[in-house]
């Protein structure tokens, strides 16, 4: 299972070097890392997105602790909260394509960015969902690069898990 | 300007916070880059302030701070030039991280302007040992010197112990600037917590369990020793009247002459202690860390007892096994806690007789499956000099290197809390040695005692200039088999007796004339009978000197549990039909 780790470290020279060399020592696997300063100044939020079972991702949780430059682990996977990624696509759009691939884009409320006579770049923001079901429908024009920053996410102080609401108001829907 | 004779370098500043800290000895090796330094070092030396002892590789500094740290439970520190310097440090951090002991490392390093130049002797030495210290530092500024020290300290003593490097630039040594102290403790650190107390709840669950056990056994490790535990594990365990086994680093806890006590368990332990862990139905894990060499096949480790997990770091608890209760916090300080509670809680329904068959069991084993002690007249074993040396020296430190010598040590010396100085976690050849120094050092009227073997020896044996040089009257046991008799004995066991590159005999150095090379005493023992009285005038020997064994060379360490089998399955034990005198009784 993936798990969504929230990270608070101090902002200093080689912390990310210390998080990498503890996950590589002690083999833990990282499918995404996403760093950019928090509130306060002199402190950085690492969201991580960890494959592993609960634990591992305790084990890992009390090794993160024991570096001296990291202040929180939050395993926030089950907690609700938003979750953001945001990816830029180049993408082959000959002028036959063209429209289609904008007639997608405006669907998934995505941005063109930049336009060339062969290729558009598009900027798509959202929950990793999102950003799958775009890459599905893009494939076959032609991808030609992705970047991706990573998942970001915040807990939900208003405490709601949208998705959980959708799916029993979509579930009730069905059942009246 | 009226600030500026508060000028001060970055050196001084170094220096003076050192000594603000207390340290009375640095253990170190000079070089270009950290010649600022040396340089601001020669004059508070000169007024007394702090000593320097010169080691003879860096390797030897940082063991020998090592060894003063485990003798004292101070923080080490320890001093080294950029680029070889400071790599030759890295077996020595590496042995404090595995046994966590607190060391402050303080290397030389390029000015700042020739950092990422390959300049002469620059080694990137932050990012080569960031595996294998607790934390570490470079200073960029020395307005942060004294600071950086100060965490230094507090971070290499707070929780579980561990090294610390700080890497200082030639010219952040030299830089002058308007210096303000940071005196001890007042550091805050967001990322050291705080440890909490035991809860009743944790504590009535440690009774719940105690209780309905009828086969409790204490399993205690070197977090034990760090905490400064081991007058309430006495207390609880005679309270009890529970048995106890030690790891090699938990040696020291009991006096291993007690009827409590199992002497150490694992692969190379007492084959009582082994059969006691198999069988006991609660393990009390007291700053232990179910380490490979302690468990062997971990699924059956204890596999019929539940764990109690005592330990300072909660990564330790559930790594390799998950206990049935977990407390996290000071030995000392949980125990004192339970040790309260039970005091004015009378009503505990643990009587010792539960327990009694247990401890009769454990006995029985004691004298069916004695430590054993090859007593053939013409050749001379290891083991009966090492009981010899047990019976003469029970007051004196002992640090060892790795290998036969340091299992047989572990199985037949009856140590003192702090006075068991022994590489475990690593196991560095070599260690021994020069962390007699650092013991001597801390303590110049104790006797100390270096038992080491031929191949181990030779791979610090430098550090016999550092003995003669400050005169430290260490004494130094060679259990000389000729063979890495460790690897030899693993060669013969598990690879079909092919002997790959474990002999020493080709090119062995005569010890004797190596030791006179160097102004010291050397002793030879290859007799049976001259164990006594070879041993008592080489101890009573004033200043160093050096004791020669040549032991039987194929002897071999048992009782040994074979790599990835289960503790109860030892290979080299006999049972004897009657009961003999066990040497532990």
């Amino acid at each position: 299972m993936k798990h969504t780790l929230s990270v608070l470290v101090e902002d200093e020279a080689g912390v990310l070097s210390r998080i990498a060399g503890l996950f590589a020592r002690r083999g833990f696997n990282i499918d995404s890392l996403a760093v950019g300063p928090a509130e306060k100044p002199g402190i950085s939020r690492i969201t991580m997105i960890v494959p592993g079972d609960n634990r591992t991702i305790e084990q890992l949780t009390k090794q993160l602790y024991k570096l001296v430059s990291i202040l929180k682990v939050q395993d926030i996977t089950n907690i609700p909260c938003v979750e953001r990624e945001l990816v830029l696509i180049k993408i082959q759009a000959s002028p036959q394509n063209r429209s289609f691939i904008l007639e997608i884009s405006s669907v998934f409320r995505a941005k063109v960015v930049d336009m060339a006579y062969e290729y558009l770049i598009l900027e798509v923001t959202g929950d990793p969902g999102k950003m799958v079901a775009i890459e599905q429908l893009l494939k076959q024009y032609g991808i030609v690069e992705i970047a991706r920053t990573g998942k970001i996410s915040l807990i939900r102080a208003s405490n709601v898990d949208t998705e959980f609401l959708r799916n029993t108001l979509s579930a009730q829907k069905i059942s009246s | 300007m009226s600030i500026s004779h508060n000028k001060v370098t970055g050196a001084f500043a170094l220096l003076d916070s050192l000594v603000r800290h207390n340290v009375e000895y640095i253990f170190g090796y000079p070089g270009g880059a950290i010649l600022p330094i040396y340089d601001e070092l020669y004059r508070w030396e000169k007024s007394g302030k702090i000593r320097h002892i010169l080691s003879r590789h860096e390797q030897g500094s940082a063991h020998a701070a090592d060894g003063y740290s485990r003798s004292t439970g101070k923080v080490g520190v320890c001093f080294a030039t950029s680029g070889p310097g400071a790599t030759n440090l890295v077996s020595g951090i590496a042995t404090a991280q595995m046994d966590s002991v607190p060391l402050l490392l303080i290397t030389g390093q390029v000015a700042r302007p020739f950092i990422g130049t390959d300049a002469f002797q620059e080694v990137d030495i932050f990012g080569i040992t960031l595996p294998i210290v607790k934390h570490s530092y470079v200073v960029r500024d020395p307005r942060n010197m004294s600071k950086i020290i100060s965490e230094a300290f507090y971070i290499a003593q707070h929780g579980r112990p561990g090294p610390v490097l700080i890497d200082v630039p030639k010219d952040v040594g030299l830089e002058k600037f308007v210096y303000n102290p940071i005196d001890p403790g007042q550091v805050f650190l967001l990322g050291c917590r705080p440890f909490l107390k035991p809860n009743n709840k944790q504590i009535i669950k440690f009774i719940k369990l105690l209780e309905n056990s009828s086969q409790p056994l204490l399993y205690v490790g070197g977090g034990s020793i760090i905490s400064g535990a081991h007058q309430v594990i006495k207390e609880l365990a005679v309270k009890f009247q529970i048995p106890i086994t030690t790891t090699l680093m938990g040696k020291g806890i009991i006096d291993e002459k007690d009827d409590l006590s199992l002497g150490m368990l694992g692969m190379h332990g007492t084959a009582y202690a082994n059969f006691a862990v198999s069988e006991s139905d609660l393990l009390i894990a007291l700053g232990a860390r179910f380490d490979d060499r302690v468990t062997g096949k971990l699924d059956e480790f204890a596999c019929n007892a539940q764990v109690i997990h005592i330990d300072i770091d909660p990564a330790e608890v559930g790594k390799n096994r998950i206990p049935q209760l977990a407390i996290i916090g000071d030995i000392n300080n949980v125990l004192q806690d339970i040790m309260d509670y039970i005091e004015n809680n009378q009503n505990i329904l643990y009587t010792t007789d539960q327990t009694r068959s247990w401890r009769e069991r454990i006995d029985l084993w004691k004298h069916q499956y004695p430590l054993l002690v090859p007593t053939n007249v013409n050749t001379l074993s290891s083991q009966e000099i090492l009981s010899s040396l047990c019976i003469m020296e029970p007051n004196a430190y002992f640090t060892t290197d790795v290998g036969q010598h340091q299992m047989w040590a572990a199985q037949f010396l009856n140590v003192l809390p702090r006075h068991w100085i022994s590489s475990a976690g690593l196991g560095t050849m070599g260690y021994g040695l020069p962390a007699a120094i650092g013991v001597q050092i801390a303590y110049p009227n104790e006797k100390v005692v270096c038992v080491s073997g031929d191949a181990s020896f030779q791979m610090n044996l430098q550090e016999l200039g550092t003995i003669a040089q400050y005169n430290l009257p260490i004494k130094i046991i060679i259990i000389n088999n000729k063979w890495q008799g460790m690897v030899r004995q693993w060669q013969q066991a598990f690879y079909g007796e092919r002997y790959s590159h474990s002999n020493m005999e080709k090119g062995s150095p005569n010890f004797i004339e190596l030791a006179k090379s160097f102004g010291i005493a050397g002793f030879e023992l290859t007799l049976r009978k001259d164990i006594d009285t070879i041993l008592e005038s080489f101890l009573n020997c004033n200043g160093p000197c050096l004791l020669d064994c040549k032991v039987t060379e194929d002897d071999n360490c048992y009782p040994m549990v074979a790599p990835g089998k289960s503790n109860a399955q030892m290979i080299g034990i006999i049972k004897q039909s009657k009961v003999t005198n066990s040497l532990l009784n």
